[in-house]
C-alpha cells in the first residue's frame, strides 16, 4: 500500500471495507459499497464523507481582510460575520491558482479550506503576497472535516446534535462557530459539494470518530443514510456541475471560462490580483467556455475526448460520467461559445467513433425545493 | 470469498471466462462474477463487429462502469460468430448474470488447444485471491 497520510477515521474506512485510495498524499476512502448506490443514498437521504485532506488555513491580524480582497475574486469585506463565500484565486493572467471557500470567523479571521491538491501552492501563494500585519496558520491535519449531505441532512443533525444550538436556522452559505455533536465541539456550516442540502462540520482531529460515529448512527436508524467516498462525491459534484480543480480550474483557465463569473467581484473596492487580464478576457469575449453535453446515445463521456459539430473539433470533455440520478452519459466541456450554443447536437468522440449529443445548460442536476 | 465462480468454464487472468459450446469448437467469453464485482454497476458495452477475426488477449469488448473503461480480452484466438447484443440496451446483465444472460462473444476457435491452456476454476480462484492479497 503507497505511503499516505491517514485522516483519524482511516480504521473506521478499512474497517467498513472501503477501498481506499492515495489521493494527491492522503489515503482515502474511494467506495464503501457500490458508487451508484452511494449516489443513491446521498440524493435520497444523505451521505456522511470525510473530508478531512481538504487543505485548511487561518489567516488574521489587522490586515486579513485588505489582504484576502487581494487574493480573492470575490468581495471578501462585504462578507459577514458568520457568513461563507466561494472564492476562485487568480493568478496576474487570470488563471486560477485555486478554488476556495472562505469563512469569516471573526472581524479580522478568516478560515479558508482549499483543495488538497493545491494546498502547498496555495500555502506559498499565501505567504509570497502576505502584509506583515497577516497571520497564516496552516491548520491542515489538525482539525478534520466531515460532510453531511442530502435531504434528510438535517433531520439527522438534529438527532445527533448535542444541545440546543438553532443550527437548523442556518441559511445556505452560513456557519454557526459552535454547535456539539456526539461530544465533539464543532463549526457547522450549511455548505457541501453535492448539489444537495446539508452540512459541512469541523472539529479538533482528535474528537472526529465520535462526531462521526454520532452521525453514522442517527443516520443509520430509519434514515437510510450511509457513508459515501471520494467515487461517489465526484459523480455528485458532476451531476451539479460544481467544478473540480485540475479539470474545469488550472492555472490557464480563467474563472470567466469555467463560467464562475458570478464569484469576482469586478466592482470591490479593492484591487486584486488578475482583475486587469479577467477584465480584458471579458472585453475580448472568450474563446472556450464551459457548457453542459448530455449524450443522445450510450455512451459515457470522459475527460479529454473530444467534441465535433459536424467535422470541425469544438472542444473537449474536462470531466464526464454516467449520471446514476440522470440516467444517462454527462460531460462538462469547454467548448468554442461563437460556434456552440446550448440545444445543438454535437458528437462525442469515444475511443474514435462519434457519438451524438447535445449541448445543455448547467447545472445538470438541481435539488427539488422541499 | 465472496463471489461465484462456475465449474466446467476456463477463466484468464484478466478475469474473463470461456465455455466450449457443446462439442464442437465454438466458445462463449464473458467476464467473471470478481470483474463484475470491482467494475460496479455496469452502464456501457461497446461490441464488436461478428464475422472479424481476433488474436487471443486483443481487446474484444470494452465495459463501462461510472468509475472505469475496461477493456475485455479474447481469451482465446479466432473469429468472431456473434455478440450479446442485449447488452447493448440491458449493460446491467454483466452484473446481474456474468455467466449467462451477460455472456459477451461467441468465438469460432483457431486451435481447440488452446482453450487448455488457460486456468481452471480452482487455479482461477487462487489467482484471485492473490490478488487481493495484493490489495
Amino acid at each position: 500500500m503507497a505511503q499516505g497520510r491517514k485522516t483519524p477515521l482511516y480504521e473506521w474506512h478499512k474497517h467498513r471495507g472501503a477501498r481506499m485510495v492515495d489521493y494527491y498524499g492522503w489515503l482515502m476512502p474511494v467506495e464503501y459499497g457500490e458508487i451508484t448506490e452511494e449516489v443513491r443514498i446521498t440524493r435520497r437521504a444523505a451521505g456522511l464523507f470525510d473530508v478531512s485532506h481538504m487543505g485548511q488555513f487561518l489567516v488574521g491580524g489587522r490586515q486579513s481582510t485588505a489582504y484576502l480582497d487581494k487574493l480573492l475574486t470575490a468581495d471578501v469585506s462585504s462578507l459577514e460575520k458568520g457568513a461563507v463565500r466561494y472564492s476562485p484565486v487568480c493568478n496576474y493572467h487570470g488563471g486560477t491558482v485555486d478554488d476556495i471557500m472562505v469563512y469569516r470567523v471573526g472581524e479580522e479571521k478568516y478560515l479558508l479550506v482549499a483543495n488538497a491538491a493545491n494546498k502547498e501552492k496555495d500555502q506559498s501563494w499565501l505567504l509570497e503576497h502576505a502584509e506583515e500585519e497577516v497571520r497564516i496558520e496552516d491548520l491542515s491535519g489538525e482539525y478534520a472535516l466531515v460532510a453531511l449531505q442530502g435531504p434528510k441532512a438535517q433531520e439527522i443533525m438534529e438527532k445527533a446534535a448535542d444541545d440546543e444550538n438553532d443550527f437548523t436556522k442556518l441559511k445556505p452559505f452560513a456557519f454557526s462557530p459552535q454547535l456539539k455533536v456526539g461530544g465533539a465541539e464543532c463549526l457547522v456550516s450549511r455548505t457541501g459539494y453535492t448539489g444537495e442540502d446539508g452540512f459541512e462540520l469541523f472539529c479538533a482531529a482528535g474528537e472526529v470518530l465520535h462526531l462521526w460515529e454520532a452521525l453514522f448512527e442517527a443516520g443509520k436508524n430509519g434514515n437510510g443514510a450511509g457513508p459515501v467516498g471520494l467515487g461517489a462525491r465526484d459523480v455528485l459534484r458532476l451531476e451539479a456541475s460544481l467544478p473540480l480543480y485540475g479539470r474545469e480550474l488550472d492555472e490557464d483557465i480563467t474563472p470567466l471560462e469555467a463560467g464562475l463569473e458570478r464569484f469576482i467581484s469586478f466592482g470591490k473596492g479593492t484591487h486584486f490580483i488578475g482583475k486587469e487580464a479577467l477584465e480584458a478576457q471579458k472585453e475580448k469575449g472568450l474563446t472556450r467556455k464551459l457548457m453542459g453535453v448530455e449524450m443522445l446515445e450510450r455512451g459515457v463521456p470522459r475527460s479529454g475526448y473530444p467534441i465535433l459539430m459536424g467535422e470541425e473539433e469544438i472542444g473537449h470533455v474536462s470531466s464526464g460520467t454516467h449520471s446514476p440520478t440522470l440516467g444517462k452519459g454527462l460531460g462538462m466541456a469547454f467548448l468554442n461559445p461563437h460556434i456552440a450554443r446550448i440545444g445543438e447536437e454535437v458528437k462525442v468522440v469515444i475511443r474514435g467513433k462519434p457519438r451524438a449529443a447535445r449541448t445543455v445548460k448547467l447545472p445538470f442536476y438541481r435539488r427539488g425545493k422541499r | 470469498m465472496s463471489w461465484s465462480f462456475m465449474d466446467g468454464l476456463k477463466y484468464t487472468r484478466q478475469h474473463e471466462w470461456a465455455r466450449l459450446d457443446g462439442e464442437g469448437s465454438t466458445v462463449t467469453a464473458g467476464i467473471t462474477d470478481y470483474a463484475q464485482d470491482k467494475l460496479g454497476k455496469i452502464v456501457f458495452v461497446e461490441l464488436p463487429e461478428p464475422g472479424n477475426p481476433i488474436k487471443a488477449g486483443d481487446s474484444m469488448a470494452v465495459i463501462e462502469s461510472v468509475k472505469a473503461v475496461a477493456d475485455v480480452y479474447a481469451p482465446v484466438s479466432g473469429t468472431i460468430v456473434s455478440v450479446n447484443e442485449a447488452l447493448e440496451d440491458m449493460p446491467e446483465l454483466l452484473n446481474e448474470d456474468p455467466y449467462n444472460e451477460g455472456w459477451i462473444i461467441k468465438l469460432e476457435m483457431e486451435n481447440a488447444g488452446e482453450l487448455e491452456g488457460l486456468m481452471s476454476k480452482e487455479e482461477y480462484e487462487k489467482h484471485v485471491q492473490q490478488e487481493e492479497e495484493v490489495e
